[in-house]
């Protein structure tokens, strides 16, 4: 309708992200779908996969302006720093300055982030840092309101050590899966393969995403 | 004992301000809950129901060995979640009404028509009411059936159906694993699995994984202890 209640709120990626690590590399995907109070689509082609350096991703979860703010801030500090250093920043340090922007404005802000990339010292990793600024680092990681819906299914499918196709599975299976369930997660999904020797950006439109078995 | 737990209550709702209040336990002032996790899938031939068997007011697991699976009637039984209280009340009234519908038409009543008296009360009573209901079982016309009252007082048929707190963790899995046409030990693994995944992540569902199948033949009752559930390790 001309006055619905989504002209007076704010736009929010209701979302669903996720990061796996697999042998060799990291996969990070998220939908593209951003809400205005669980009515309207105010975009259904962005990108929750910002590119933060080289070999580091972030994924966006919240408010969408909050998290814009925040990734662009993480984008300079992170490039200062890793001038300083003179080599490509640890995905450590990535997730730390995330951190202290999330825990240090934690009364402002409505964001959620996964962190996740590949460095030198320690290979693929994952970090997730959520709304009040805890950070876990873990082999793979959900996040956002379409996740709920798809713990069952990532807790019973991951296995460690996965080869690159199987991740790449897995990952667009989940991702499906959410998109069909949660209301406020859906359109297309971005992907972002980083390994050792690249960082590679993917997209599967809609009608390319794999069928699950439907119920009706 | 009454008297205690009213003047319990009685002061705890005088310093409602805190709703942390370290002089009286969480429990005192919450409703017991069935929080939970339930499901019932349709096979060729009945229907296999499950559900997990905590019980909780507030933070206190009040029973970890609940039967959230109770009979309608012979070949129809009904899955609770959401208020104990309210469930168990619809559930005797909705007996009586079957019981006494079964009698007058000299003959086992459909599972259809057990869902519709729940639908009935529970839309009836939308705003007193906090329960979702799953009716499944076997009858003479249609075969194995699965129903479900979710809050509010919706009915439809599904295959599959997933109820409870705990059942948002589960949507993906049971989409991505339920295919049409499979046969009993199929259903069995599958809710077994399910209900594990949901109650290792949701902190209203726990304890061990009930079970009911029921086809014409009649009802089977199976119980999952904790330690005999499916492996899912991520670790």
């Amino acid at each position: 309708s001309v006055n619905g209640e989504w002209r007076s709120s704010k736009v929010s990626t209701g979302t669903t992200i996720i990061a796996v690590t697999y042998d060799g590399g990291v996969v990070i995907g998220s939908d593209s779908r951003a809400s205005m109070g669980g009515e309207y689509v105010s975009s259904r082609v962005i990108n929750k996969v910002v590119q933060v350096h080289d070999k580091i991703f972030c994924c966006m979860a919240g408010s969408l302006a909050d998290a814009q703010a925040v990734t662009n801030a993480v984008i300079h500090q992170l490039s200062f720093h890793s001038m300083q250093m003179g080599e490509p920043p640890l995905v450590q340090s990535a997730a730390s300055i995330m951190r202290s922007f999330c825990y240090n404005h934690r009364d402002e802000l409505s964001a959620g982030f996964i962190v996740a990339g590949w460095d030198s010292k320690r290979g693929p990793q994952v970090f997730q840092v959520s709304l009040g600024g805890m950070v876990l680092e873990q082999e793979f990681t959900i996040a956002g309101s379409g996740s709920t819906y798809i713990y069952g299914y990532v807790d019973a499918k991951f296995k460690p050590g996965m080869t690159r196709e199987e991740c790449l599975t897995f990952t667009t299976n989940a991702l499906s899966l959410a998109m069909d369930r949660d209301n406020v997660s859906g359109g297309v999904v971005h992907l972002a393969i980083v390994t050792e020797k690249e960082a590679e950006k993917q997209l599967i439109p809609g009608n390319k995403l794999p069928v699950i078995q439907s119920l009706e | 004992m009454a008297a205690t737990a009213a003047a319990l209550q009685f002061s705890a709702q005088v310093s409602s301000l805190n709703n942390y209040n370290d002089l009286y336990p969480d429990w005192t002032q919450r409703e017991v809950s069935t929080g939970t996790t339930i499901m019932a899938v349709e096979f060729d031939g009945g229907v296999v129901m499950g559900a997990d068997s905590r019980t909780t007011t507030g933070a206190y697991i009040a029973n970890r060995v609940t039967d959230k699976l109770t009979p309608i009637h012979d070949r129809i039984f009904c899955c609770r979640s959401g208020s104990a209280a309210d469930t168990q009340a619809i559930a005797d009234a909705v007996t009586y009404q079957l019981g006494f519908h079964s009698i007058e038409l000299d003959e086992a009543p459909l599972v259809q028509t057990a869902a519709s008296l729940f639908r009935d009360m529970c839309y009836r009573y939308r705003e007193e009411l906090m329960a979702g209901i799953i009716v499944a079982g076997w009858d003479q016309r249609r075969g194995g059936q699965v129903y479900t009252v979710p809050v509010g007082g919706m009915l439809t048929r599904q295959p599959v159906s997933v109820g409870g707190s705990g059942s948002s963790y589960i949507y993906g899995y049971v989409d991505s694993n339920y295919r049409p046409g499979m046969n009993k030990e199929e259903c069995l693994k599958f809710t077994a699995g399910a209900l594990t995944l949901a109650m290792e992540r949701d902190g209203s569902s726990g304890g061990v994984v009930r079970m009911a199948i029921i086809t014409e033949k009649g009802v089977e009752r199976r119980v999952i202890l904790g330690n005999q559930l499916p492996q899912f390790s991520t670790v």
